[in-house]
């Protein structure tokens, strides 16, 4: 008897993107025990998935760029192939009717492009700093934003790295407002991809050496967006906007 | 302004939080799974922590918890949270912000509840339950709680001779806890809202009233002036000279869990379960779970499907188990196994039986479960060497049943088989293990024949036998740890020497130390209280995890903790009793005849071997008669009705 009997690969007959958000207490899940959870929703609800060949066959998802654990995000992608047409609505309200707490899926799209992940060309983060007077991080960021280069190092898989955390670093502005916590300083980070990407704990080490700040609590990151770069505005753009763009389907 | 006292039952998440970016696998300690049942605090006037004594990731797939924690939830008035065992960086930063031992559902302090549940599957679990309680603030010696105190419950298998740990606990139950968690949460609710009669005592007392349930503090143990117990009585006219164990009947009565926990953090086992019967009359004299949980009790063939069908839907586990403690004995298995895999077949979702029962019976099920999936590794447990020795532990499994369902499986296709054995069993001599290289060398051997591949593998994994209560080997001596590890030795040289089937053969074991330490836990009395509180004082912790273990440190604890008593380690493991010494779980009945046990354990040593009570006539080991109970076996003749697949139309596009 053969070892693994062959199993007909039937292809996709269409691609959904979705943008989920991962908050609060699964902020501490890693990408893989997100993607657990978002496997066995996608089971839960009987989405009919198409599944890769091969000796384990995986149900066809792929994940983009995913946020390190410990840091919330309104804006993580993936992608996934169904065997029969999904209406991204019905998917979407399906899903989050049964994702764990924290995990909400905010945006479905029949996928119609094929380059999302050069899409995500820069992200935009918040940085809360309890603890941290707000005067005291602008004056940081200004200092951070006024030299061309701050070296960091972090441990990487490859090992120990050094980099420059300034270069990709597009805008750094303390932005909190009226409503905020007292005390607590709010860093928004515009931060341009790249290898090795610029990480907003890879800025609080640049802040930490350029100015001594030393946040006495563990500060609260989100990611805001992911997408392509306004360089005039320097916003961040709606990756998805081009699968948007086409004309749907039968309208 | 004044001073506001902080509410002792208040949430501890926002302080918590702070410290879980500093630790490692923060996700396991934030709760928040799929199936977890939160209640609102105030909708019950009973409250369980019910908590496994391992890390989480062991934790969490215990069907044991997840069982009386369903169970519990859905009684009215009664909520049920979890917590497991911290990880020593959490403990530290803990107890340096004060912030208590937490419940997983609510973050609430432990020590808000008003019982602490504590489910022992194993000894090696004693000290991450003192952990635990010195955490919550729970005074660690009963004596020294107060009535707003939880009471702590210990259950599980380990609760069979609850004796080593009776000064941390205010009652054990022995058995099935479904039926025992409902009376228990009675009594606390009546002497609660009856204004608390007689304080915690008074508690105690209508908790020992209660069938199945043992106060340790009630109880006097009187010792010979060689050590060994006199005699065990209690010190009140009301409770009972024995506690007898609890025996659930009716298994489809009780589809538990009927939607299983999934876990956010990665767990060792990422699968849904489903009990598909409960007890085993095999008769394996080493095996403590099988002669603890007598008689079998089946489920029957479609409420084996009703569960199945109700995890996978709860759950979305790619892959449910089949779980017994010998699941191939089911008596309808095969129509189980195929309608299964019918009913499953193409959905990617598969089907798995952690049996280790060794005929081709099995290995036909092995192929029918993994239809559609690979066929990677197939384990069978031989347990003894030789012939003869398994004849001594009775495991009546030949070297020609061996050698044919090994053969049978490589012919279908199965490349690695694992053989599961144990050195240190009583009457064993080197040669015994030895033969454990010859086994393998031989199924090597066919395996290649019949696969006509050199592409296979065998691996040896072997455990140090442990005495075990309740057992027919409670008398036995332990063989001593540099004993073992010399028997292990060789038999390693004797395998890595063989230059022809060798390097197809993995040999996996462990020393003999932590066999030591659980093997005077698991044969203690209540002398062995002062060592486990001396090694967890000593930071003893997690002691199942190779990392964590200190041999040198129980060594340690142990001679001060036994100062004075006259009896050592050695007393406790390595000494064979006799036949009139009364052993410390004495009065726990678990329904065994003690003069069957040792009669078995005298056949035992004549290499006379035992049939299944399932299949020949009674042999009169006392369980039904003491407990009133009878074998609840099949089969039904009902069939597996197939199901219509989940349909996902509601989330198709409709075709304009």
């Amino acid at each position: 008897m053969a070892r693994s009997p062959g199993r007909e690969i039937v292809p996709p007959v269409q691609k959904l993107r979705m943008r989920y958000a991962k908050r609060g207490r699964m902020r501490f899940a890693s990408h893989r025990d997100c993607a657990r959870s978002f496997e066995r929703a996608l089971r839960r609800v009987g989405v009919p998935m198409a599944f890769s060949a091969g000796f384990h066959p995986h149900p066809k998802i792929s994940y983009a760029n995913a946020v390190p654990t410990g840091t919330s995000s309104e804006a993580e992608y993936l992608e996934i192939g169904v065997l029969q047409e999904c209406d991204p609505q019905a998917l979407q309200a399906a899903l989050n009717a049964t994702l764990p707490d924290g995990m909400e899926i905010m945006d479905v799209v029949v996928t119609r492009t094929s380059d999302l992940a050069t899409r995500l060309e820069a992200g935009e983060w918040r940085l809360e700093l309890p603890g941290i007077e707000p005067d005291v991080a602008r004056a940081a960021a200004q200092a951070f934003l006024a030299v061309d280069e701050v070296e960091v190092q972090r441990m990487t898989k490859g090992g120990l790295r050094r980099f420059d955390a300034r270069g990709p670093v597009v805008e750094l502005a303390e932005c909190s407002g009226e409503g905020d916590p007292e005390g607590c300083a709010i860093l928004r980070l515009v931060v341009r991809h790249g290898t090795p990407s610029v990480r907003p704990d890879d800025v609080l080490a640049a802040l930490a050496a350029v100015a001594d700040l030393a946040p006495p609590i563990p500060p609260r990151i989100t990611r805001l967006a992911q997408g392509p770069l306004d360089e005039n505005a320097r916003t961040v753009q709606d990756p998805l906007l081009p699968d948007r763009d086409e004309p749907t389907v039968g309208a | 302004m004044t001073a506001t006292i902080p509410d002792p039952c208040a949430p501890v998440f926002d302080r918590l939080e702070q410290l879980l970016p500093r630790v490692q696998k923060p996700v396991q300690y934030v709760g928040g799974e799929v199936n977890a049942q939160v209640s609102e605090w105030g909708s019950a006037d009973v409250r369980w922590a019910l908590m496994y004594p391992d890390a989480y990731e062991v934790g969490l797939p215990n069907q044991g918890l997840q069982i009386l924690y369903e169970v519990l939830n859905e009684q009215d008035g009664t909520l049920a949270e979890r917590t497991y065992a911290v990880w020593p960086d959490l403990a530290a930063l803990m107890r340096e912000n004060g912030v208590p031992q937490f419940t997983l559902e609510s973050h609430r302090p432990v020590a808000a509840f008003d019982v602490l549940g504590v489910s022992f599957s194993t000894e090696l679990g004693y000290t991450n339950m003192l952990e635990a309680l010195d955490l919550a603030g729970i005074p660690l010696h009963s004596v020294d709680r107060t009535e707003a105190h939880p009471v702590v419950v210990a259950g599980g298998h380990a609760a069979f001779n609850p004796e080593p740990i009776s000064d941390f606990v205010d009652i054990a139950v022995a058995g099935d806890g479904e039926t025992v968690v409902l009376a228990i949460s009675e009594a606390v609710r009546a002497w609660k809202n009856g204004g608390r009669p007689g304080g915690r005592d008074g508690l105690l007392l209508s908790l020992a009233a209660l069938d199945h349930v043992y106060v340790p503090r009630f109880y006097d143990v009187e010792y010979l002036p060689d050590g060994r117990i006199r005699r065990v009585v209690p010190s009140r006219p009301d409770v009972p000279w024995r506690v007898a164990k609890s025996t659930l009947t009716d298994l489809d009565a009780w589809p538990y869990p009927r939607t299983p926990l999934v876990p956010i953090a990665e767990t060792v086992h990422e699968r849904a379960s489903v009990e598909i019967f409960r007890g085993c009359t095999r008769g394996c004299r080493f095996c403590q779970a099988g002669m603890i949980t007598r008689p079998v009790r089946e489920r029957s063939i479609t409420g084996i499907g009703e569960m199945v069908q109700a995890a996978v839907a709860a759950t979305g586990f790619e892959e449910v188990g089949l779980l017994s403690l010998s699941s191939a004995d089911h008596s309808e298995i095969g129509e189980v196994a195929k309608g299964l895999a019918d009913r499953y077949e193409g959905s990617n979702t598969s089907l798995s039986l952690p049996s280790t029962r060794v005929d081709a019976f099995n290995v036909d099920l092995a192929n029918e479960l993994s239809r559609n999936g690979r066929r990677s590794g197939l384990t069978f447990a031989p347990e003894g060497g030789s012939e003869r020795i398994r004849a001594v532990i009775n495991k009546m499994v030949t070297e020609e049943d061996l050698v044919r369902t090994v053969t049978t499986a490589y012919a279908a296709g199965w490349r690695q088989v694992k053989l599961y054995f144990m050195c240190g069993l009583p009457t064993e001599t080197d040669e015994d293990v030895l033969q454990i290289a010859r086994l393998a060398r031989e199924v090597i051997r066919v395996g290649r024949e019949v696969s006509g591949s050199r592409d296979i593998r065998c691996t040896v994994s072997i455990g140090g036998f442990v005495p075990k209560p309740h057992t027919p080997f409670q008398w036995a001596a332990q063989l001593g740890h540099e004993e073992t590890d010399a028997r292990l030795a060789l038999l390693r040289d004797e395998i890595r020497a063989d230059r022809q089937f060798g390097k197809a053969i993995g040999v996996r074991y462990h020393d003999g130390k932590p066999g030591i330490v659980e093997g005077l836990l698991s044969r203690g009395d209540r002398r062995v209280g002062r060592v486990i509180e001396q090694a967890w004082r000593d930071g003893a912790r997690f002691d199942g995890w190779s990392e964590h273990f200190s041999f040198d440190r129980w060594m340690t604890a142990a001679e001060r903790g036994l100062e004075g008593t006259g009896v050592d380690v050695a007393w406790f493991t390595t000494r064979e009793r006799q036949h009139d010494e009364v052993l410390p779980w004495d009065h726990i009945d678990s329904g065994l005849d003690k003069e069957w046990l040792w009669q078995d354990w005298q056949d035992a040593l004549d290499e006379v071997e035992v049939d299944d009570c399932r299949w020949t006539p009674c042999f009169d080991c006392g369980v039904c008669d003491q407990m009133g109970t009878a074998i609840e076996v099949g089969p039904t003749g009902r069939v597996l009705i197939p199901l219509e697949p989940i349909s996902p139309a509601p989330l198709l596009a409709t075709q304009a």
